[in-house]
């Protein structure tokens, strides 16, 4: 029986000291922040999805096209296109997919690309309901007015074009040289080479 | 009427706990078969989120495989962080910076603050109490602004890096820790006071799921679970890692051997925790975060490496076999949780249904780091 009271006694207890750290709490300013009209602050580390730098002295990317990103992501979400212009060292970015829906943030990207040409970026409100929404091309991204063309280094053409034209002088005479070679022996073995490619088909 | 004819008439029924139940922290299935309202078999149904991870670390690359550390005990993402890096540390022979290896620490301890914080929270939300979940809530998230202003991630870090971590901490982290470990301290007491001291959770929890220290040695139980049988067992003591042998902290045990004691053990963790930042903080060497000779083509000889941490659930290890290519071999991954649940079978025999919840989450399970 007083094992009953002791009971009743040390739960009131517990209710009061409860009950009082409830009521002390019920005064107390809340933290509780009303989304749409508020948010949270964002620090500068936090990692949203992958973008291009914007090299401030040029206003273009940094990529050099490496595929070093492509290559170290685990989860295979990038995909680096790119293409040769005349005139223009190195490769150009063409295409930068991001397939943000598989990106599990794991900055092996970041890490592995030597220019510094990506970063994390600070853009966490991304909610949609469809899924190709979150497949991005980067470098649209980071040129929404437009991609810029790239700087055509004059003496750089003038140079690639004498090489094509040299290449192709060269490939010209080679050509008609092969011609010439070919034109002598040819005529005999004709018939033959060409039963032999009937007989394939 | 004859004993045999009595147990002919015995029925049981089989319930099913989960794979979806608000008490069962995640897709954790337990088919019991009850006897009335006890418990006469319970078994724990795993592979509901298996991911193959272990497979994972056989087809990626060394570096590919970091993101599958933040996934598989989403709570304690750091202390698995810890053991990938110390792991491949020792296969690779990088020496850490020692600014790098406390900034693990303080990060990995935060990290214990925060699940345990949770463990709490969902413990008390299991045995029907709302609002302390809330409480719990309120300084978890300074936990999780604080790591998220260093590693950028809220949940998933991966964060760590062979011969170091990412990036440095700054000084607003460390004010920010500081002025948390202040704020933080009387909290704890606030939540004895709210919850530990309350007569109905003392009821539900005293005595309840009782653990010998032989079961617990039995199924390799280890964490809050074997400590609250009285075993001193803590692999920041027993195989010091990191910079844990230079600072000073306790581990606390209670013999007590029921769900009380296991979540007794937690709550004085959370203050033992604080205690390891609060001497990291002022420990804190100045120097790079990163080694300088890590190479870019990871290639550890050929061997068969073994790491393990104390995880806020247990002990998590890893081994793995290298044939000096590329990648893994074979990758073993070791998780708490799976044999702490393990146990479940054996020792839920016979107990009331509403106990065994109780107990189960006295377990604190974390389902996607038991089926990996
Ligand atoms: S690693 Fe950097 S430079 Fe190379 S392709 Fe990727 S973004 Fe471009
Ligand atoms: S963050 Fe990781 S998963 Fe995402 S694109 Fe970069 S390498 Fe791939």
């Amino acid at each position: 029986m007083s094992g009953y009271f002791k009971d009743i006694v040390t739960g009131l207890k517990s209710l009061v000291v409860g009950m009082q750290i409830t009521n002390k709490e019920f005064f107390t300013k809340p933290i509780t922040l009303q989304y749409p009209h508020q948010s949270v602050k964002m620090y500068p580390r936090y990692r949203g999805h992958i973008e291009l730098v914007k090299d401030p002295e040029t206003g273009r990317n940094r990529c050099i096209c490496c595929g070093m990103c492509e290559k170290g992501c685990p989860s295979g979400c990038i995909t680096v296109k790119s293409e040769k212009k005349p005139g223009v060292k190195g490769k150009v970015l063409t295409a930068y997919i991001l397939n943000f829906t598989t990106c599990s943030l794991c900055g092996q990207c970041v890490e592995n690309c030597k220019p510094e040409a990506i970063n994390f970026s600070n853009e966490y409100n991304l909610a949609s309901t469809r899924r190709e929404d979150y497949i991005f091309d980067l470098l649209q991204k980071l040129h929404p007015e437009g991609v810029p063309e790239p700087e055509v280094d004059p003496e750089l053409l003038k140079k690639e074009q004498e090489k094509e034209e040299a290449a192709k002088k060269a490939a010209a005479e080679k050509k008609a040289a092969a011609a010439k070679k070919e034109a002598a022996p040819k005529a005999p073995a004709k018939e033959g080479g060409e039963s032999k490619a009937e007989e394939k088909s | 009427m004859s004993s045999l004819a009595q147990s002919q008439l015995r029925e049981t029924f089989e319930l099913n706990i989960g794979p979806q139940h608000p008490a069962t922290h995640g897709v954790l299935r337990i088919k019991v078969v009850m006897d009335g309202e006890y418990i006469d078999r319970a078994e724990p149904i795993l592979g509901y989120i298996h991911r193959m991870h272990e497979k994972m670390g056989e087809n990626r690359t060394w570096n590919q495989f970091w993101p599958n550390m933040g996934r598989l005990d989403y709570l304690s993402a750091i202390a698995y962080n810890h053991c990938y890096a110390g792991l491949m540390e020792r296969a690779l022979g990088i020496v850490v910076p020692e600014r790098a290896e406390y900034i693990r620490v303080i990060t990995a301890e935060l990290n214990r603050i925060q699940s345990h914080l949770l463990g709490f929270g969902a413990y008390i939300m299991d045995l029907g109490g709302f609002t302390p979940l809330m409480y719990a809530m309120d300084e978890r998230e300074q936990i999780l602004d604080l790591l998220e202003s260093v590693t950028g991630s809220r949940l998933t870090y991966c964060y760590f890096r062979f011969g170091g971590v990412y990036n440095d901490i700054d000084d607003d982290f460390i004010t920010g820790t500081r002025a948390f470990l202040k704020r933080f301290r009387p909290q704890i007491d606030l939540y004895h006071k709210l919850v530990t001291g309350n007569v109905i959770l003392m009821d539900r929890l005293i005595g309840i799921g009782p653990l010998s220290p032989e079961i617990c040695r039995k199924y390799g139980a280890t964490g809050p679970v074997l400590r609250g049988s009285g075993i001193n067992f803590d692999i920041r003591k027993n195989e010091p890692y990191s910079v844990y042998p230079e600072l000073d902290f306790d581990i606390p045990v209670y013999h007590e051997c029921d769900s009380m004691a296991r979540y007794m053990v937690r709550m004085d963790e959370m203050g033992q925790s604080c205690r390891i930042i609060e001497q990291a903080l002022n420990k804190l060497p100045e120097g790079p975060v990163m080694a300088e000779k890590v190479p870019k083509a990871l290639k550890p000889p050929k061997g068969d490496y073994y790491y393990a941490v104390e995880a806020a659930r247990g002990m998590f290890s890893m081994r793995t076999v290298s044939d000096g290519t590329n990648n893994s071999y074979r990758m073993r991954l070791r998780s708490p949780t799976y044999s702490n649940v393990s146990l479940f079978e054996e020792a839920s025999r016979g107990m009331l249904l509403s106990d065994a919840l109780a107990f189960l989450g006295s377990l604190d399970p974390v389902i996607p780091e038991m089926d990996r």
